[in-house]
């Protein structure tokens, strides 16, 4: 029992400085060979790896503690309810939310964003509305919104973008109206990297008593979040992309908001009482999380959070900011390289095209040195429209990438414009 | 580098560049339109058939070397072919690229294929087979006047 008391508790030990070679121990999956090359993980945009403590926390949950949650009286419910309200407890300070009960567990920011859609959008949303969403907006906050103006005979209205991938704030500002009743907006885009001044644009929404939904997938791994200080309404992020298992993930909604709302999902654990009749809702955050969630997921995600506490996050940013430099500065200097997304404010995101090759091909053959990329259209194929590329590759660092890596990668495009060539 | 090589072969290569008959056919009486989602790649094939032949066959669009350059040297391979011949080389080709030939060696029917043996490599990467066969997919619905596939 010991053992176990321990390994659940992983104190946060902050680590002065940034020592990236220390931090990859953390990673096992690093630690491998692909196609024979030492594995270089440039895939972080898509899910980001899994460190040995989140690890450690699963497998003390499946072997030690597993059981369903809010059901039973007996030792070992309790001991998961434990966890997992625990888990809750760390998400709520990783955001600065008000309440734990604002934090809705969810399967990850695009289930998130799907609840907003039903549970405020479709009470809420009616004939001649207007829902703004930006130019740069993952799929996952493209398509609720469609099929909730189709249903309900509003209007999508979307803020365009420049050539550096910079949404036009003066546009913005001229398509907020009367008739705006929501603004859905990607904190960071996952196809250009640009970060969005998301806090002006809540503050410029809530002029018109506009309730604002801010899709954190990018930004959560990278950035510090106060949802308090942003004012945002809504904020959605998934675990997979800051180090945790898949499966798990979050929607913040201030209470107010979230206690007006209609259910998202019916079914077990989300109602206070049920007969033929009627069913009575239960309180937040049950009325949202019906059924057994990914209980093993959601309290890996908090074991997630503890490890981000446990690094010194402004270095640990300094750092990616760094290879997100050295990258741009190499793989520009390669003839026929273009960066897709150059916005003054970026995270480490770096998508680019290189003349006549298709970013399959780019995709195929870093693969071959081991180097793993995401090459297509990033599920942002307005983006792809808007620059008017099939695809890109993109690398998107974390922060136990090297720059070391970051050569790996500018020696094999060099290699891939010599094949073509 | 080995694999590589095989799949980015010389000819492979060079016809992504130089991608013959690629053109709309203004005397195409069949066409379809072909799509791979996951990447992007898509092209359309004309085709001119005369009885039963294919006449002149043409194809436009964009993706990938290995779909460009399939969807190339398919064209060659086609042209005054029966459409029997036409569909019994689609099921070579995609036999010899997706693995799953269900022809012995000692029949070796893959001769059929001549150059297109060159795609053989493919086969080493999983994730690419669907490059290689879409522009065969597409022809294959335009043979049988389907407007419009997808692979995925």
């Amino acid at each position: 029992m010991a053992t176990i008391e321990k390994s659940v508790v992983s104190e946060p030990r902050v680590i002065a400085g940034f020592d990236v070679e220390r931090v990859r121990e953390d990673f096992p999956v690093l630690r491998q060979t692909v196609n024979g090359k030492p594995l270089v993980y440039l895939d972080n945009a898509a899910s980001s790896q899994v460190p040995q403590v989140v690890i450690d926390r699963g497998s003390v949950y499946l072997e030690d503690e597993h059981s369903n949650i809010h059901r039973g009286v007996h030792y070992l419910s309790q001991k998961a309810t434990t966890a997992y309200e625990g888990a809750r407890e760390k998400v709520k300070r990783f955001i600065n939310a008000r309440e734990a009960k604002e934090c809705i567990f969810v399967r990850g920011a695009t289930e998130g964003i799907n609840l907003v859609m039903h549970g405020h959008g479709r009470k809420f949303i009616t004939s001649g509305d207007e829902i703004i969403i930006s130019a740069m907006e993952h799929h996952a906050n493209i398509v609720p919104w469609q099929m909730l103006c189709e249903e309900k005979g509003a209007r999508l209205r979307v803020i365009p973008m420049n050539d550096a991938g910079e949404l036009l704030m003066d546009e913005y500002d001229a398509l907020l109206s009367e008739r705006t009743k929501f603004v859905a907006v990607t904190h960071i885009s996952n196809a250009l990297g640009t970060v969005n001044p998301i806090k002006q644009m809540i503050d410029q929404a809530h002029k018109y008593g506009v309730p604002v939904l801010i899709d954190g997938a990018q930004s959560a791994p990278h950035l510090a979040v106060d949802v308090q200080d942003l004012d945002c309404d809504f904020f959605a992020f998934s675990g997979h992309k800051m180090f945790a298992p898949t499966g798990s993930g979050v929607i913040y909604g201030k209470a107010a908001l979230l206690e007006k709302m209609n259910p998202f999902q019916g079914g077990g654990d989300m109602i206070k009482s049920v007969t033929f009749e009627k069913t009575i809702y239960g309180d937040l955050p049950n009325k949202f999380e019906a059924g057994t969630p990914a209980i093993a997921s959601q309290i890996g995600l908090g074991a997630a959070i503890d490890y981000l506490s446990s690094i010194d996050r402004e270095q640990a940013t300094a750092h990616e900011q760094e290879l997100l430099r050295y990258a741009t500065e190499r793989i520009t200097a390669i003839e026929g390289v273009r960066v897709i997304g150059t916005a003054r404010e970026k995270t480490s995101v770096l998508s680019f095209v290189i003349d006549d090759i298709h970013p399959h091909d780019i995709g195929t053959i870093l693969d071959q040195e081991g180097i793993a990329v995401r090459a297509g259209h990033h599920c942002a194929q307005p983006v792809m429209q808007r620059f008017n590329v099939p695809a890109t590759a993109r690398a998107s660092f974390a922060f136990y990438n090297t720059k070391e890596e970051v050569d790996v990668l500018a020696r094999t495009i060099e290699k891939v414009v010599e094949i073509f060539s | 580098m080995s694999e590589l090589s095989e799949l980015y072969q010389q000819v492979i290569l060079d016809h992504n560049k130089k991608p013959r008959n690629f053109r709309k056919l203004e005397t195409a009486n069949h066409s379809a339109e072909g799509f791979n989602p996951l990447c992007g790649d898509h092209l359309t094939v004309y085709l001119n058939l005369e009885e039963g032949a294919v006449k002149e066959i043409s194809f436009e669009g964009s993706g990938c070397a290995i779909s460009k350059a399939a969807a190339s040297m398919m064209t060659q391979a086609l042209k005054g072919k029966s459409k029997q011949q036409a569909e019994s080389l689609f099921k070579e080709f995609h036999g010899m690229v997706a693995g799953d030939s269900v022809v012995s060696d000692e029949e070796d029917a893959s001769d059929g294929l001549g150059n297109l043996k060159v795609f053989s490599g493919v086969r080493e990467f999983p994730v690419r087979v669907k490059c290689a066969t879409l522009p065969w997919h597409t022809m294959h619905a335009a043979l049988n006047n389907q407007a419009l596939i997808s692979t995925e």
